[in-house]
């Protein structure tokens, strides 16, 4: 039997398959190099390293995305590619090392309108795939950025901003543009956009483009507003919703970033965006996108497991071995599963126990 | 139905005044027993109450949808939740706070005694100061009395406690009071509800000032 989170691998490859995505591959180490270089793009500090045989610090990969840019070059066309790769990562909760699923797709080259797009109906379609109560947060990082720029809030205080925009914290915000004097009207906008969470719809572009008249670039803000209308028409526009408090780390995100949620799960289990600031800081002059499912959290959405271990639980004793496997024959044959056992074991859980020859009274 | 979480104690009393005036009202939780868990299926609502430590976790891990926590505790475990209300309720201040008289020497590592090592390490990283963290769970004002630390990082209140062991505030951190807070998904299932709740304490806030 499949668990959910196999099932929900082999539907979303296949989805990736559909739209020209092909699999890239990958080995389970890389050089320690990489991630010390791009400490702040990892979730977590901590990277588990060995030394190899030639002497070199290697690592056990914590992120897949640093070696997909490593690893290709910069082509005319868009490269389109997913992975389906353990990660390694220290967790908060655990104090230690997991081993992680992870599940993902990017978009390497010259990154268009559609390019976009597709990859943020990729997204919302993964999240149909698992559930049907789900919610897809888009945000435009740019947009946040050209904003907090116009109200004069100072770059040394901006990542503070950002964490309480995350956060929807509007106390602290509030708090923090007092203190570097953004006057009121640009600290309203900065307040609407904490707590927007509206529709793809005409009122919702209305509402946008009144509020960032003036401290958004009009190019930013129309390809926003073009690309969020052209997927309005989908089966899954009602799941999608514009939330800027979907905030990734400026120095590598820029442009388009999404969060997906399941109703159920606690956290996001969906996360992605445009990471042209990577692929430039990593000398590349190609554009990229790219989200992961994280379908490890899948895991509480699995249904109890079932009441019985096995259907048949059966003991058998000093019976011919022809006879005992006619007999093992027979009840597979009738669909139902059977474990052969001389005794019975601890903690099972039968529907039905059967008996074959003599079997010991201890039994 | 929605999850709250409440901090045991007064705060969480008082916290609760609030939700029942906001249309979310479980008069059982009243009853002087030893109840964990209180719900009121008409309105659509179950309360908890949790160590106040433990609030965030029950939010962050989505086993409640809102809940009342410090934030000092935010500061120091820095959960992944929105943080939608400050409360103005228990507040008090994170400070430094070290023996009258007493002098940084920048030539030696600052021993810090603290219960919250994570604001610690944050505070004087933004300063760019090189301290030994000590971590002790209680009575953390006995450290610099004792020799075992220079300072300490720790709340406080009205300041009796530091004056009673000849201890001075020698800056103040960040001020504290309880915040409400959301887990981020319940919040995308939840909106409504948690949207009820906030702007109805808002609007008893306004009151109150």
């Amino acid at each position: 039997m499949l668990t959910l989170k196999e099932q929900v691998a082999m539907n979303l490859r296949e989805l990736y398959e559909t739209y020209g995505y092909s699999q890239y591959r990958m080995s389970k180490f890389e050089e320690y190099d990489l991630y010390a270089r791009n400490k702040d793009f990892l979730v977590s500090d901590n990277v588990l390293t060995f030394t190899d045989l030639s002497g070199k610090l290697m690592a056990l990969k914590p992120d897949v995305t640093l070696s997909i840019v490593k690893n290709t070059k910069d082509l005319d066309v868009v490269q389109k590619l997913y992975y389906n790769e353990n990660v390694y990562r220290a967790t908060k909760s655990s104090h230690g090392f997991k081993e992680i699923m992870q599940l993902g797709l990017e978009c390497l080259g010259p990154i268009d309108d559609y390019a976009i797009s597709e990859v943020l109906s990729l997204a919302a379609e993964s999240l149909r795939r698992i559930s049907q109560d789900v919610v897809l947060d888009i945000s435009h990082l740019g947009i946040l950025s050209e904003v907090m720029e116009a109200s004069g809030i100072p770059a040394e205080l901006r990542s503070d901003a950002m964490n309480y925009i995350a956060e929807k914290n509007l106390h602290d915000l509030t708090a923090l543009c007092a203190s570097c004097g953004v006057p009121e009207e640009d600290l309203s906008i900065l307040r609407q956009l904490v707590t927007m969470k509206a529709p793809l719809n005409a009122d919702s572009y209305q509402t946008l483009t009144s509020l960032l008249a003036g401290r958004v670039a009009p190019q930013t803000l129309d390809q926003f507003l073009r690309i969020l209308s052209a997927l309005e028409d989908t089966e899954f526009a009602s799941m999608l919703r514009i939330d800027f408090s979907v905030v990734d780390d400026i120095h590598y995100y820029n442009g388009f970033v999404f969060k997906g949620f399941i109703n159920g799960l606690p956290g996001s289990v969906l996360s992605g965006g445009q990471y042209d600031r990577l692929m430039s800081k990593m000398k590349r002059t190609d554009r990229a996108i790219g989200f992961a499912v994280y379908t490890d959290m899948l895991e509480r959405l699995e249904q109890p497991s079932e009441e019985y271990d096995v259907d048949v639980l059966l003991l058998y004793g000093d019976v011919s071995l022809s006879q005992l496997r006619q007999q093992i024959r027979t009840l597979t044959a009738s669909g139902r599963s059977v474990m052969a056992q001389r005794n019975i074991p601890a903690n099972i859980r039968y529907r039905e126990m059967i008996t074959i020859g003599e079997v010991e009274k201890n039994a | 139905m929605l999850n709250v979480a409440l901090p045991k104690g007064r705060l969480g009393e008082k916290v609760y005044a609030m939700f029942e005036k906001a249309g979310f009202p479980c008069p059982s939780i009243k009853e002087n027993n030893r109840k964990l868990i209180f719900e009121n299926a008409e309105c659509g609502v179950r309360y908890f109450w949790v160590k106040p430590s433990d609030v965030a976790i029950y939010v962050e891990r989505g086993a409640a949808d809102i809940g009342v926590a410090g934030k000092d505790i935010l500061l120091e475990y820095e959960p992944d939740i929105y943080e939608l209300l400050d409360l103005q309720l228990g507040k008090c201040r994170m400070a430094v706070a070290a023996k009258a008289g007493f002098r940084d020497d920048t030539r030696r590592q600052l021993r810090v005694a603290t219960k919250f090592s994570n604001i610690a390490q944050n505070y004087y990283r933004s300063k760019g100061r090189d301290i030994d963290i000590i971590h002790l769970n209680g009575s953390i004002e006995l450290a610099p009395i004792l020799g075992l630390s220079d300072v300490i990082v720790d709340i406080v209140e009205t300041g009796t406690t530091l004056k009673e062991n000849d201890l001075l505030v020698y800056d103040n951190i960040v001020p504290i009071s309880a915040r409400l807070i959301a887990n981020k998904s319940s919040y995308k299932f939840k909106g409504a509800e948690i949207d009820q709740i906030t702007a109805s304490i808002t609007a008893q806030l306004e009151e109150g000032k």
